[in-house]
Protein backbone atom coordinates (compact mmCIF):
# COMPACT_ATOMS: atom_id res chain seq x y z
CA UNK A 1 0.00 0.00 0.00
CA UNK A 2 1.46 3.52 -1.15
CA UNK A 3 2.16 5.64 2.04
CA UNK A 4 0.91 9.30 1.89
CA UNK A 5 2.67 11.88 0.66
CA UNK A 6 3.23 15.81 2.29
CA UNK A 7 2.22 18.99 0.56
CA UNK A 8 2.52 22.35 2.25
CA UNK A 9 0.11 24.71 2.04
CA UNK A 10 1.83 28.34 2.89
CA UNK A 11 -1.07 30.83 4.50
CA UNK A 12 -1.06 34.88 3.62
CA UNK A 13 1.32 35.20 7.18
CA UNK A 14 3.67 32.74 4.81
CA UNK A 15 3.39 30.18 7.42
CA UNK A 16 3.32 26.15 5.88
CA UNK A 17 0.97 23.82 7.22
CA UNK A 18 2.19 20.25 6.42
CA UNK A 19 -0.91 18.36 4.94
CA UNK A 20 -1.03 14.62 4.91
CA UNK A 21 -2.48 13.11 1.92
CA UNK A 22 -2.99 9.33 0.74
CA UNK A 23 -1.91 8.62 -2.91
CA UNK A 24 -4.07 5.38 -2.82
CA UNK A 25 -7.74 6.71 -3.41
CA UNK A 26 -7.58 8.29 -6.71
CA UNK A 27 -8.00 12.35 -5.02
CA UNK A 28 -7.44 15.56 -6.77
CA UNK A 29 -5.73 17.87 -5.13
CA UNK A 30 -8.96 20.07 -4.22
CA UNK A 31 -10.91 17.04 -2.75
CA UNK A 32 -7.72 16.31 -0.53
CA UNK A 33 -7.38 20.25 0.47
CA UNK A 34 -10.98 20.07 1.38
CA UNK A 35 -10.83 17.41 3.00
CA UNK A 36 -8.54 19.29 5.43
CA UNK A 37 -11.28 21.37 6.01
CA UNK A 38 -9.05 24.51 3.69
CA UNK A 39 -10.54 27.59 2.53
CA UNK A 40 -11.90 25.68 -0.79
CA UNK A 41 -16.00 26.05 -2.63
CA UNK A 42 -15.52 23.75 -5.23
CA UNK A 43 -18.82 24.56 -6.36
CA UNK A 44 -18.80 22.80 -9.39
CA UNK A 45 -17.70 19.56 -7.85
CA UNK A 46 -14.34 19.37 -9.86
CA UNK A 47 -15.37 20.20 -13.42
CA UNK A 48 -12.93 23.12 -14.23
CA UNK A 49 -15.88 25.76 -14.17
CA UNK A 50 -16.19 27.55 -11.36
CA UNK A 51 -12.53 28.74 -10.20
CA UNK A 52 -12.93 28.56 -6.63
CA UNK A 53 -10.36 25.76 -5.82
CA UNK A 54 -7.87 28.29 -7.58
CA UNK A 55 -3.78 27.72 -5.85
CA UNK A 56 -0.88 28.97 -6.77
CA UNK A 57 2.37 26.34 -6.75
CA UNK A 58 5.16 27.78 -5.24
CA UNK A 59 7.20 24.81 -5.32
CA UNK A 60 6.62 21.73 -7.29
CA UNK A 61 7.43 18.89 -9.44
CA UNK A 62 6.49 18.93 -12.91
CA UNK A 63 2.52 18.48 -13.64
CA UNK A 64 0.84 17.31 -16.57
CA UNK A 65 -0.27 20.38 -19.24
CA UNK A 66 -3.17 22.08 -17.93
CA UNK A 67 -6.43 21.39 -20.37
CA UNK A 68 -7.49 23.63 -22.32
CA UNK A 69 -11.07 24.04 -20.23
CA UNK A 70 -8.59 24.24 -17.43
CA UNK A 71 -6.52 27.20 -19.07
CA UNK A 72 -9.76 29.02 -20.19
CA UNK A 73 -10.90 29.31 -16.56
CA UNK A 74 -7.25 30.20 -15.49
CA UNK A 75 -7.34 33.12 -18.17
CA UNK A 76 -10.41 34.67 -16.76
CA UNK A 77 -9.29 35.35 -13.22
CA UNK A 78 -8.23 38.32 -12.41
CA UNK A 79 -5.52 37.02 -9.99
CA UNK A 80 -4.02 34.68 -11.77
CA UNK A 81 -0.25 34.05 -11.04
CA UNK A 82 2.11 32.10 -12.78
CA UNK A 83 1.86 29.17 -10.58
CA UNK A 84 -1.99 29.24 -10.93
CA UNK A 85 -3.56 25.99 -11.29
CA UNK A 86 -6.91 24.44 -10.65
CA UNK A 87 -6.82 22.24 -7.62
CA UNK A 88 -9.33 20.12 -8.97
CA UNK A 89 -7.29 18.89 -12.13
CA UNK A 90 -4.79 17.59 -10.26
CA UNK A 91 -4.29 14.45 -9.39
CA UNK A 92 -2.75 13.56 -6.13
CA UNK A 93 0.15 11.35 -7.15
CA UNK A 94 3.60 10.24 -5.09
CA UNK A 95 5.57 12.49 -7.76
CA UNK A 96 3.66 15.82 -5.83
CA UNK A 97 5.24 15.33 -2.46
CA UNK A 98 6.93 18.29 -1.28
CA UNK A 99 4.50 20.51 -3.05
CA UNK A 100 3.61 23.86 -1.62
CA UNK A 101 0.93 26.19 -2.57
CA UNK A 102 -1.20 28.97 -1.52
CA UNK A 103 -5.08 28.46 -1.82
CA UNK A 104 -6.42 31.90 -3.68
CA UNK A 105 -8.88 32.02 -1.69
CA UNK A 106 -6.92 33.20 1.45
CA UNK A 107 -5.72 36.01 -0.39
CA UNK A 108 -9.16 37.50 -2.15
CA UNK B 1 -44.99 42.73 -11.83
CA UNK B 2 -47.18 40.00 -11.19
CA UNK B 3 -48.89 38.27 -8.29
CA UNK B 4 -48.84 34.28 -7.71
CA UNK B 5 -50.93 32.43 -4.70
CA UNK B 6 -49.90 28.69 -3.87
CA UNK B 7 -49.04 26.14 -1.64
CA UNK B 8 -45.66 25.62 -1.98
CA UNK B 9 -42.57 28.59 -3.01
CA UNK B 10 -39.26 26.65 -4.80
CA UNK B 11 -36.70 28.98 -4.83
CA UNK B 12 -34.31 27.28 -7.49
CA UNK B 13 -35.41 25.12 -10.96
CA UNK B 14 -32.63 22.50 -10.62
CA UNK B 15 -32.82 19.03 -10.33
CA UNK B 16 -34.32 18.69 -7.02
CA UNK B 17 -36.04 21.85 -6.75
CA UNK B 18 -38.18 19.94 -9.85
CA UNK B 19 -37.74 16.73 -8.20
CA UNK B 20 -39.85 18.46 -4.95
CA UNK B 21 -42.44 19.82 -7.09
CA UNK B 22 -43.19 16.04 -8.23
CA UNK B 23 -43.04 15.12 -4.06
CA UNK B 24 -45.47 17.59 -3.26
CA UNK B 25 -47.91 16.48 -5.94
CA UNK B 26 -48.26 13.63 -5.02
CA UNK B 27 -49.54 15.04 -1.84
CA UNK B 28 -51.55 17.17 -4.02
CA UNK B 29 -49.71 20.48 -2.91
CA UNK B 30 -49.39 23.43 -5.96
CA UNK B 31 -46.12 24.72 -6.62
CA UNK B 32 -44.40 27.84 -7.33
CA UNK B 33 -40.85 27.90 -9.02
CA UNK B 34 -38.59 30.48 -9.25
CA UNK B 35 -35.31 30.72 -10.68
CA UNK B 36 -32.88 33.51 -11.31
CA UNK B 37 -31.64 31.83 -14.99
CA UNK B 38 -34.07 32.16 -17.75
CA UNK B 39 -34.41 28.10 -18.12
CA UNK B 40 -35.09 24.96 -15.73
CA UNK B 41 -32.53 23.06 -14.96
CA UNK B 42 -30.10 25.29 -12.98
CA UNK B 43 -26.05 24.14 -13.18
CA UNK B 44 -27.36 20.81 -15.16
CA UNK B 45 -28.58 23.02 -18.13
CA UNK B 46 -26.34 26.09 -17.64
CA UNK B 47 -23.10 24.78 -17.09
CA UNK B 48 -22.77 20.87 -18.00
CA UNK B 49 -26.62 20.01 -20.18
CA UNK B 50 -23.76 17.63 -21.87
CA UNK B 51 -22.01 15.76 -19.33
CA UNK B 52 -23.04 12.05 -18.65
CA UNK B 53 -24.07 11.71 -15.18
CA UNK B 54 -24.08 8.20 -13.67
CA UNK B 55 -25.20 7.97 -9.97
CA UNK B 56 -28.94 8.34 -10.90
CA UNK B 57 -30.66 5.20 -10.04
CA UNK B 58 -32.40 3.16 -13.18
CA UNK B 59 -30.15 5.55 -15.31
CA UNK B 60 -26.56 3.75 -15.60
CA UNK B 61 -25.80 7.08 -17.69
CA UNK B 62 -28.09 9.79 -18.70
CA UNK B 63 -26.97 13.77 -20.06
CA UNK B 64 -27.69 16.57 -17.43
CA UNK B 65 -29.83 17.63 -19.95
CA UNK B 66 -31.79 14.68 -20.56
CA UNK B 67 -32.49 14.19 -16.85
CA UNK B 68 -34.06 17.51 -16.38
CA UNK B 69 -36.39 17.00 -19.73
CA UNK B 70 -37.35 13.76 -18.11
CA UNK B 71 -38.44 15.60 -14.79
CA UNK B 72 -39.99 18.48 -16.60
CA UNK B 73 -42.27 14.99 -18.23
CA UNK B 74 -42.48 13.50 -14.60
CA UNK B 75 -43.92 16.88 -12.83
CA UNK B 76 -46.05 17.97 -15.82
CA UNK B 77 -49.44 16.27 -13.60
CA UNK B 78 -49.05 18.79 -11.36
CA UNK B 79 -49.23 21.84 -13.62
CA UNK B 80 -46.58 23.83 -11.57
CA UNK B 81 -46.03 27.19 -12.75
CA UNK B 82 -42.78 29.04 -13.34
CA UNK B 83 -40.97 32.37 -12.39
CA UNK B 84 -38.01 31.96 -14.65
CA UNK B 85 -35.01 34.54 -15.01
CA UNK B 86 -36.06 36.72 -11.88
CA UNK B 87 -33.85 36.60 -8.83
CA UNK B 88 -35.77 36.02 -5.42
CA UNK B 89 -34.59 39.28 -3.40
CA UNK B 90 -36.57 38.82 -0.14
CA UNK B 91 -38.64 36.49 2.02
CA UNK B 92 -41.35 38.08 4.70
CA UNK B 93 -43.47 36.66 6.83
CA UNK B 94 -46.42 37.30 7.14
CA UNK B 95 -49.02 37.78 10.08
CA UNK B 96 -50.67 34.33 9.97
CA UNK B 97 -47.70 32.76 9.26
CA UNK B 98 -47.44 32.12 5.53
CA UNK B 99 -44.89 34.17 3.04
CA UNK B 100 -44.78 36.68 0.47
CA UNK B 101 -41.18 36.13 -1.60
CA UNK B 102 -40.32 38.69 -3.91
CA UNK B 103 -38.22 38.93 -6.82
CA UNK B 104 -35.83 41.61 -8.40
CA UNK B 105 -38.85 42.53 -10.85
CA UNK B 106 -41.10 42.77 -8.28
CA UNK B 107 -43.15 39.24 -8.81
CA UNK B 108 -44.89 38.40 -5.14
CA UNK B 109 -45.51 34.69 -4.03
CA UNK B 110 -48.32 33.96 -1.23
CA UNK B 111 -47.61 30.88 0.09
CA UNK B 112 -47.84 28.59 2.95
CA UNK B 113 -44.20 26.82 2.85
CA UNK B 114 -41.47 28.16 1.32
CA UNK B 115 -38.22 25.61 0.11
CA UNK B 116 -35.05 26.62 -1.21
CA UNK B 117 -32.79 24.47 -3.77
CA UNK B 118 -30.86 26.62 -4.66
CA UNK B 119 -28.39 24.94 -5.74
CA UNK B 120 -24.79 26.49 -5.67
CA UNK B 121 -26.56 29.88 -5.18
CA UNK B 122 -26.89 32.70 -7.57
CA UNK B 123 -23.86 33.49 -9.94
CA UNK B 124 -22.59 37.40 -9.62
CA UNK B 125 -19.81 38.74 -11.27
CA UNK B 126 -16.14 37.60 -9.93
CA UNK B 127 -14.52 41.25 -9.09
CA UNK B 128 -11.07 41.75 -9.50
CA UNK B 129 -9.37 42.81 -6.07
CA UNK B 130 -9.39 46.66 -6.32
CA UNK B 131 -9.40 48.93 -3.59
CA UNK B 132 -12.83 51.58 -3.91
CA UNK B 133 -13.85 49.73 -6.79
CA UNK B 134 -17.50 49.13 -5.12
CA UNK B 135 -17.28 52.76 -4.69
CA UNK B 136 -18.28 53.02 -8.36
CA UNK B 137 -20.80 50.57 -8.85
CA UNK B 138 -24.51 51.73 -9.35
CA UNK B 139 -23.91 53.74 -12.27
CA UNK B 140 -20.91 56.11 -11.05
CA UNK B 141 -18.65 54.23 -13.75
CA UNK B 142 -17.62 50.67 -13.16
CA UNK B 143 -20.11 48.06 -14.49
CA UNK B 144 -19.99 43.99 -14.72
CA UNK B 145 -21.78 43.61 -17.41
CA UNK B 146 -23.21 44.67 -20.70
CA UNK B 147 -26.89 44.93 -20.68
CA UNK B 148 -27.32 47.85 -23.85
CA UNK B 149 -24.27 48.56 -25.45
CA UNK B 150 -25.96 51.77 -27.27
CA UNK B 151 -25.36 53.25 -23.33
CA UNK B 152 -21.72 53.12 -24.34
CA UNK B 153 -21.90 55.36 -27.30
CA UNK B 154 -19.53 58.27 -27.58
CA UNK B 155 -18.08 57.28 -23.80
CA UNK B 156 -14.65 56.51 -23.04
CA UNK B 157 -14.25 52.57 -21.83
CA UNK B 158 -12.16 50.58 -20.50
CA UNK B 159 -12.69 46.60 -20.47
CA UNK B 160 -10.67 43.61 -18.23
CA UNK B 161 -10.67 40.21 -18.86
CA UNK B 162 -9.62 37.82 -21.72
CA UNK B 163 -12.20 35.54 -22.17
CA UNK B 164 -15.19 35.04 -24.70
CA UNK B 165 -17.23 37.97 -23.27
CA UNK B 166 -13.90 40.45 -23.29
CA UNK B 167 -13.72 39.55 -26.56
CA UNK B 168 -16.83 39.90 -27.86
CA UNK B 169 -17.51 43.06 -26.29
CA UNK B 170 -14.57 44.58 -27.39
CA UNK B 171 -15.53 43.86 -30.92
CA UNK B 172 -18.96 45.09 -30.04
CA UNK B 173 -17.83 48.21 -28.64
CA UNK B 174 -15.37 49.42 -30.88
CA UNK B 175 -18.02 50.86 -33.49
CA UNK B 176 -19.74 52.18 -30.08
CA UNK B 177 -17.31 53.65 -27.83
CA UNK B 178 -15.38 57.37 -28.59
CA UNK B 179 -12.48 55.36 -27.43
CA UNK B 180 -12.43 51.63 -26.25
CA UNK B 181 -8.98 49.88 -24.05
CA UNK B 182 -8.87 46.26 -23.81
CA UNK B 183 -6.71 45.13 -20.99
CA UNK B 184 -5.55 41.55 -20.71
CA UNK B 185 -3.28 40.09 -17.76
CA UNK B 186 -1.64 37.16 -20.66
CA UNK B 187 -0.53 36.87 -24.02
CA UNK B 188 -3.20 35.37 -25.83
CA UNK B 189 -6.51 34.58 -25.65
CA UNK B 190 -7.81 31.24 -25.10
CA UNK B 191 -11.46 32.22 -26.39
CA UNK B 192 -12.74 31.65 -29.81
CA UNK B 193 -10.01 32.19 -32.45
CA UNK B 194 -11.71 34.38 -35.05
CA UNK B 195 -12.88 36.76 -31.86
CA UNK B 196 -8.84 37.11 -31.11
CA UNK B 197 -7.64 37.49 -34.51
CA UNK B 198 -10.46 40.35 -34.84
CA UNK B 199 -10.05 42.28 -32.02
CA UNK B 200 -6.09 42.06 -32.69
CA UNK B 201 -6.91 43.15 -36.40
CA UNK B 202 -9.12 45.95 -34.52
CA UNK B 203 -6.24 47.59 -32.38
CA UNK B 204 -3.94 47.45 -35.50
CA UNK B 205 -6.19 49.64 -37.49
CA UNK B 206 -6.39 52.02 -34.14
CA UNK B 207 -10.13 51.58 -33.54
CA UNK B 208 -9.57 50.54 -30.00
CA UNK B 209 -6.24 49.81 -27.79
CA UNK B 210 -5.13 46.39 -26.45
CA UNK B 211 -2.62 46.05 -23.51
CA UNK B 212 -1.51 42.95 -23.15
CA UNK B 213 0.47 41.75 -20.37
CA UNK B 214 -1.26 44.39 -18.12
CA UNK B 215 -3.50 44.72 -15.02
CA UNK B 216 -5.78 47.75 -13.65
CA UNK B 217 -4.91 48.56 -10.14
CA UNK B 218 -6.45 51.25 -9.29
CA UNK B 219 -9.63 53.52 -10.07
CA UNK B 220 -9.97 57.20 -9.88
CA UNK B 221 -12.63 59.92 -9.41
CA UNK B 222 -14.38 62.48 -7.22
CA UNK B 223 -17.72 60.36 -6.90
CA UNK B 224 -17.87 59.32 -10.03
CA UNK B 225 -14.89 57.59 -12.03
CA UNK B 226 -12.61 59.83 -14.54
CA UNK B 227 -9.74 56.93 -14.54
CA UNK B 228 -8.07 53.74 -13.80
CA UNK B 229 -4.30 52.92 -13.42
CA UNK B 230 -2.37 49.76 -15.24
CA UNK B 231 0.14 48.81 -15.00
CA UNK B 232 2.22 46.42 -17.54
CA UNK B 233 3.96 43.23 -16.28
CA UNK B 234 7.73 44.64 -15.08
CA UNK B 235 6.53 48.54 -16.56
CA UNK B 236 5.63 51.67 -15.15
CA UNK B 237 2.11 52.11 -14.30
CA UNK B 238 -0.18 54.84 -15.89
CA UNK B 239 -3.39 56.07 -16.19
CA UNK B 240 -6.27 55.86 -18.84
CA UNK B 241 -9.10 58.63 -18.50
CA UNK B 242 -12.28 56.61 -18.79
CA UNK B 243 -15.80 57.13 -18.25
CA UNK B 244 -16.24 53.60 -17.71
CA UNK B 245 -14.90 50.70 -16.68
CA UNK B 246 -15.91 46.90 -16.98
CA UNK B 247 -14.17 44.27 -15.64
CA UNK B 248 -15.68 41.06 -17.35
CA UNK B 249 -14.31 37.97 -15.68
CA UNK B 250 -16.87 35.77 -15.63
CA UNK B 251 -18.98 34.46 -12.63
CA UNK B 252 -18.78 32.83 -9.69
CA UNK B 253 -21.85 31.49 -7.44
CA UNK B 254 -22.62 33.28 -4.31
CA UNK B 255 -25.56 32.88 -1.93
CA UNK B 256 -26.79 36.33 -2.82
CA UNK B 257 -30.31 38.48 -0.64
CA UNK B 258 -30.96 34.83 0.97
CA UNK B 259 -28.01 35.26 3.01
CA UNK B 260 -30.10 38.31 4.98
CA UNK B 261 -33.36 36.75 5.41
CA UNK B 262 -31.98 35.68 9.17
CA UNK B 263 -31.30 31.72 8.08
CA UNK B 264 -29.01 30.01 10.53
CA UNK B 265 -25.65 29.68 8.18
CA UNK B 266 -22.71 27.84 8.11
CA UNK B 267 -20.32 28.35 5.68
CA UNK B 268 -22.55 29.36 3.03
CA UNK B 269 -24.47 26.77 3.58
CA UNK B 270 -28.37 26.88 5.10
CA UNK B 271 -28.06 24.40 8.51
CA UNK B 272 -31.44 21.83 8.42
CA UNK B 273 -32.55 19.94 10.56
CA UNK B 274 -32.49 16.13 8.72
CA UNK B 275 -35.75 15.16 10.51
CA UNK B 276 -37.34 16.97 7.61
CA UNK B 277 -34.91 19.53 6.37
CA UNK B 278 -36.76 22.82 7.85
CA UNK B 279 -34.04 25.76 8.96
CA UNK B 280 -34.46 27.61 11.65
CA UNK B 281 -37.32 29.49 9.93
CA UNK B 282 -40.74 27.89 11.23
CA UNK B 283 -41.88 26.90 7.41
CA UNK B 284 -38.61 27.77 4.89
CA UNK B 285 -37.09 24.40 4.28
CA UNK B 286 -33.63 23.96 2.20
CA UNK B 287 -32.87 20.96 0.11
CA UNK B 288 -30.11 19.76 -2.06
CA UNK B 289 -26.10 21.50 -2.46
CA UNK B 290 -27.67 25.01 -0.23
CA UNK B 291 -28.10 22.78 2.94
CA UNK B 292 -25.76 21.34 5.76
CA UNK B 293 -25.83 19.27 8.32
CA UNK B 294 -23.47 16.05 9.79
CA UNK B 295 -22.75 13.91 6.98
CA UNK B 296 -23.92 16.28 3.81
CA UNK B 297 -22.88 14.59 0.81
CA UNK B 298 -23.30 17.19 -1.97
CA UNK B 299 -25.25 14.51 -4.54
CA UNK B 300 -28.27 14.99 -6.99
CA UNK B 301 -29.96 11.54 -5.21
CA UNK B 302 -29.37 13.02 -1.63
CA UNK B 303 -31.70 15.96 -2.85
CA UNK B 304 -33.90 13.71 -3.76
CA UNK B 305 -34.23 11.66 -0.90
CA UNK B 306 -34.25 15.53 1.13
CA UNK B 307 -37.17 16.57 -1.32
CA UNK B 308 -39.42 13.42 -0.06
CA UNK B 309 -38.95 14.21 3.60
CA UNK B 310 -39.65 18.23 3.00
CA UNK B 311 -42.49 17.45 1.34
CA UNK B 312 -44.11 15.23 3.98
CA UNK B 313 -43.52 18.15 6.56
CA UNK B 314 -45.00 20.90 4.39
CA UNK B 315 -48.24 18.63 4.32
CA UNK B 316 -48.60 18.98 8.10
CA UNK B 317 -48.02 23.04 7.36
CA UNK B 318 -50.38 23.31 4.35
CA UNK B 319 -53.31 20.78 5.84
CA UNK B 320 -52.83 20.63 9.43
CA UNK B 321 -56.47 19.19 10.35
CA UNK B 322 -55.31 16.21 7.93
CA UNK B 323 -53.43 12.89 8.90
CA UNK B 324 -50.66 12.18 6.88
CA UNK B 325 -50.93 8.93 5.19
CA UNK B 326 -47.68 7.56 2.99
CA UNK B 327 -49.19 6.25 -0.32
CA UNK B 328 -47.00 4.24 -2.63
CA UNK B 329 -46.92 5.26 -6.19
CA UNK B 330 -46.87 1.70 -7.34
CA UNK B 331 -50.70 1.75 -5.58
CA UNK B 332 -51.74 5.02 -5.94
CA UNK B 333 -50.19 6.18 -9.49
CA UNK B 334 -49.92 9.62 -9.77
CA UNK B 335 -52.76 11.96 -8.71
CA UNK B 336 -53.17 14.83 -11.54
CA UNK B 337 -54.30 18.32 -10.49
Amino acid sequence: MQEDITVYVENPAGAREAVPVPTDMGLSLMEALKAHEFNIQATCGGMALCATCHVELLESPELPEPSDDELYMLENLPDQRPGSRLSCQIKVTPELDGAVLRVMADFE
Amino acid sequence: MSTVTTDICIIGAGPVGLFAVFEAGLLKMKCHVIDALPQVGGQLSEIYPKKPIYDIPGFPTILAGDLIKNQMDQIAPFHATFTLGERVETLDKQEDGSFKVTTSEGTEVFCKVVVIAGGLGSFEPRKPAIDNLTNYEGGKGVNYMILDPEYYRGKRVVLAGGGDSALDWAIFLADIAEELTLVHRGTTFRGAPESAAKVASLAEEGHMRLLLKSNVTEVHGEGQLNAVTVVPDGGEAFQIETDYFIPLFGLVPKLGPLENWGLELEKSAIVVNTFDYSTNIPGVYAIGDINTYPGKLKLILCGYHEAALMAQSAYSIINPDKKFVLKYTTVNGVPTM
